[in-house]
């Protein structure tokens, strides 16, 4: 059997997701629900089986549990492999020394005898941040035709929000010749999307070179790309040009679940083509009762709706009785919604009851702020719950 | 904890009753609920009474059957011991061909010799109910018995081929009659086609019927040795849905839209399937969903009412579906209806084509068809 992979993928699922508040109080950003029945891990991890990459190691560190179990042996993804698949990489204690992971580069560094495991041509680094569907074996051709050390994805965002990213500064072959981070006067909109291709060898040079260097604070972003810049290495960008969504916000990741409503969503999960897999729930049909009213909503399996629903997602096994009324809400799963209340433009996690004719939110407007209800908190029968409010325990009154 | 009992799932029983849905399929690989197989509940009962090895007995048209179950994985039926094991067509004696039970289970001799459980559960998969088998295996165990058949008592709603029995207080079956054609009138009790042996008691009496040349199993295996057998009976009072001919097969479908028997089907505990990865089901802004079982990856943009829809149908603008079956990728076209239909797969029905049956006789389209 050959004994060698060409492509391996590291994702870095590390990451708080602090901005998301009561939503990763238990759980890492990657495992963070999304679009009724994903988690946010599964783009990545479809992208790649659909790119024909199956080996991929996955670092954890920040609340690493749901995650681990969500992920199990890789088998929903079809990464379940004899040779490669998928494989989670904790922090570990080793001889020399014993550490955290430092920064998203020292992760990755950590980590080299896994990827020298399996003697790869080419490493591919993807964060476990983003929704969108892409194809990385198109980026990996793009990589070999340019001769290119090191591939950035990249896209074009509006120049009011370019300060938030690394921008790219490209000659007209896509070369990049300046790479600013979090740039206060961008001099391009042209955005690394945090998925990087190099050539192994260079990166596992620069990453011994980065480790030693006692001033670098372990970033790809903020270090190793530059590093690699001034030392004259060939990068390249690589124009992206789908949907791409960073749901690190609880705004977001809001707008996020509703991009995939209407006739023609402007993202669109059930494209047979690219197949978004996930570790499906086992639960029978969602079951729309002689009360229930269902309007440009996506609802997961096991849902029972009586009461009325709109402009919502709704995870699995969600309830919602009569006389309920859900608006512009994602609602995750095994969540209820007793009746009479009325629910508008929140994000209730999971396991959450919303007790009888409890008001949460205000009505979806410009002006609004959303609400957060974090996981398993129970709202008390008659309870409002005010525009913007983010809870993590159960509210009484 | 090694399991206790092997299980053998017979694919193909009772197909006779329901030739349209068997046209090109098995009796257990039959849609059934919105996203299940008939035999989705034989292999979870199994699954979720610690069997981990089932013998699936199957005679003609599996190709559906082998493509749903696949490996096994699914229903955790992927062993490297036991697990899910097919057990197509086989014989010693190339004249005989699985034609008879007492042929099928003879040749099952070879899987079951190389297992080592206790216990062997034979099941008829014609049915969705949910069976606790360790429960019946206990029930076995405590009687001492050599045979465990699982019964009903009520209206006999079978039309052909099943045997009724009677038992004593003890549940000792002192009586039993084969019913090859014909309704039987008024309260009886009715075997539901599942049975449990001590493997090592049912290896020697299928070699002691194949040497006395026995063909049926329970006219000359059962009925015949009823005073010299431990034959008991189980009886199961819950819910059970026997698919006895189409109009059973509808009614019971749309039993589904009733809570209680969703509870009891699918409450505590998982019914496992293959997995499609289908996108969750979409509503649009104008879609009219009432009293209805909704399977993921659906797309409704219309009406309906007291429906089931599988996995991946399209409902179209002003279209209108009532109590209807709509199978997996059906595609209901814009302005079309259809009333009291069972659509099989892949069928298209075409912009506004009205279609109906009735409840007692469902228009059933087949597998594919463009209307």
């Amino acid at each position: 059997m050959q004994r060698k992979k060409e492509c391996v993928a590291m994702l870095l699922a590390g990451g708080q997701g602090s901005r998301l508040y009561a939503l990763t109080t238990n759980i890492a950003k990657p495992a963070v629900a999304f679009g009724a029945k994903y988690r946010i891990i599964d783009f990545p991890l479809s992208n790649c089986i659909n790119s024909g990459i199956d080996t991929v190691g996955v670092l954890t560190q920040y609340q690493p549990l749901i995650l681990n179990e969500y992920i199990g042996n890789g088998q929903p993804w079809d990464l379940d492999r004899t040779f490669g698949g998928v494989h989670i990489l904790s922090p570990y204690q080793a001889k020399a020394r014993s550490s955290w992971y430092e920064g998203t580069a020292n992760a990755i560094y950590q980590n080299m005898h896994f990827m020298k495991m399996y003697d790869p041509e080419y490493v591919l680094i993807l964060s476990g941040d983003h929704i969108y569907k892409m194809d990385y074996a198109a980026m990996l051709k793009a990589h070999k035709e340019t001769g290119a050390d090191c591939t950035i994805a990249a896209i074009n965002v509006p120049l009011s929000e370019a300060s938030r990213f690394g921008i790219l500064n490209t000659n007209t072959d896509g070369s990049i010749y300046q790479f600013e981070e979090k740039p206060k006067v961008p001099k391009s909109t042209l955005a690394s999307m945090g998925i990087y291709i190099f050539t192994a060898k260079k990166l596992f040079d620069y990453l011994e070179a980065d480790d030693a260097n006692p001033n670098s604070s372990k970033d790809f972003g903020k270090d190793v790309l530059p590093a690699m810049l001034n030392a004259g290495e060939k990068m390249f960008s690589y124009r992206f040009e789908g949907y791409w969504k960073d749901v690190g916000t609880i705004s977001s990741l809001w707008e996020a679940n509703m991009d995939l409503l209407g006739e023609n969503p402007v993202f669109d999960v059930s494209d047979k083509s690219w197949k978004i897999h996930s570790r499906n729930p086992l639960a029978p049909p969602e079951c729309i009762g002689e009360t229930g009213v269902v309007k440009n909503s996506m609802i997961a399996l096991g849902c029972e709706i009586d009461g009325v629903v709109e402009n919502s997602v709704l995870g699995s096994n969600v309830i919602v009785e009569k006389g309920a009324i859900v608006k512009d809400a994602v609602i995750l799963a095994n969540s209820v919604v007793r009746s009479g209340a009325v629910v508008s433009y929140s994000i209730v996690d999971e396991n959450v009851e919303i007790g009888a004719n409890a008001v949460v939110g205000v009505p979806k407007d410009p002006s609004a702020e959303i609400v957060v209800l974090g996981r398993g908190i129970t709202v008390k029968d008659g309870v409002k719950v005010s525009e913007g409010q983010k809870h993590e325990n159960d509210i009484k009154m | 904890m090694a399991a206790t009992a092997v299980g053998v799932v017979f694919s193909h029983t009772h197909e006779e009753n329901v030739p349209e849905l068997v046209h090109r399929r098995t009796m257990a690989s039959i849609p059934y609920g919105g996203r299940y197989r008939i035999i989705d509940f034989a292999l979870s009962n199994m699954v979720n009474s610690g069997i981990t090895t089932v013998g699936l007995s199957a005679n003609n048209n599996y190709r559906s059957l082998v493509d749903h179950i696949g490996s096994g994985k699914d229903w955790d039926l992927a062993r490297k011991d036991g697990g899910l094991i097919l057990l197509p067509p086989f014989s010693e004696n190339s004249e005989m061909y699985d034609n008879t039970r007492m042929e099928a289970i003879a040749s099952l001799t070879g899987f079951l010799t190389r297992r080592n459980e206790k216990y062997v559960v034979l099941y008829d998969c014609d049915a969705v109910a949910k069976f606790d088998i360790s429960d019946i295996i206990n029930a076995h165990e405590k009687k001492d018995a050599d045979i465990t058949i699982v019964t009903r008592k009520g209206i006999v709603e079978k039309t052909h081929d099943y045997l009724l029995v009677d038992a004593d207080e003890s549940g000792r079956i002192y009586e039993a009659k084969k019913v090859d054609r014909g309704i039987t009138k008024g309260e009886a009790t009715v075997s539901l086609g599942i049975m449990v042996f001590n493997r090592k008691f049912l290896l020697n009496l299928v070699n002691d019927s194949i040497a006395h040349g026995f063909r049926s199993f329970s006219k000359d295996v059962i009925i015949k040795q009823l005073s010299n057998l431990r034959i008991f009976s189980y009886n199961f009072e819950g819910y059970y849905a026997g698919i006895d001919s189409v109009s059973a097969y509808f009614k019971h479908n749309m039993e589904l839209l009733q809570k209680d028997v969703r509870d009891e089907l699918f409450s505590g505990r998982d019914i496992y399937t293959k997995v499609r990865d289908s996108a969750p089901s979409k509503y649009g802004a104008e879609a009219e969903v009432k009293n209805s079982l909704v399977s993921d990856g659906c797309e409704i943009e219309g009406t309906v009412e007291n429906s089931i829809l599988f996995r991946g149908v399209r409902v179209g603008k002003g279209s209108v579906v009532r109590n209807s079956i709509v199978m997996q990728d059906s595609v209901i076209s814009e302005g079309a209806s259809i009333d009291c239909v069972i659509t099989d797969k892949n069928v298209v029905i075409t912009s506004k084509r009205h279609l109906a049956g009735c409840e007692s006789l469902p228009y059933i389209i087949q597998k594919g068809k463009h209307l």
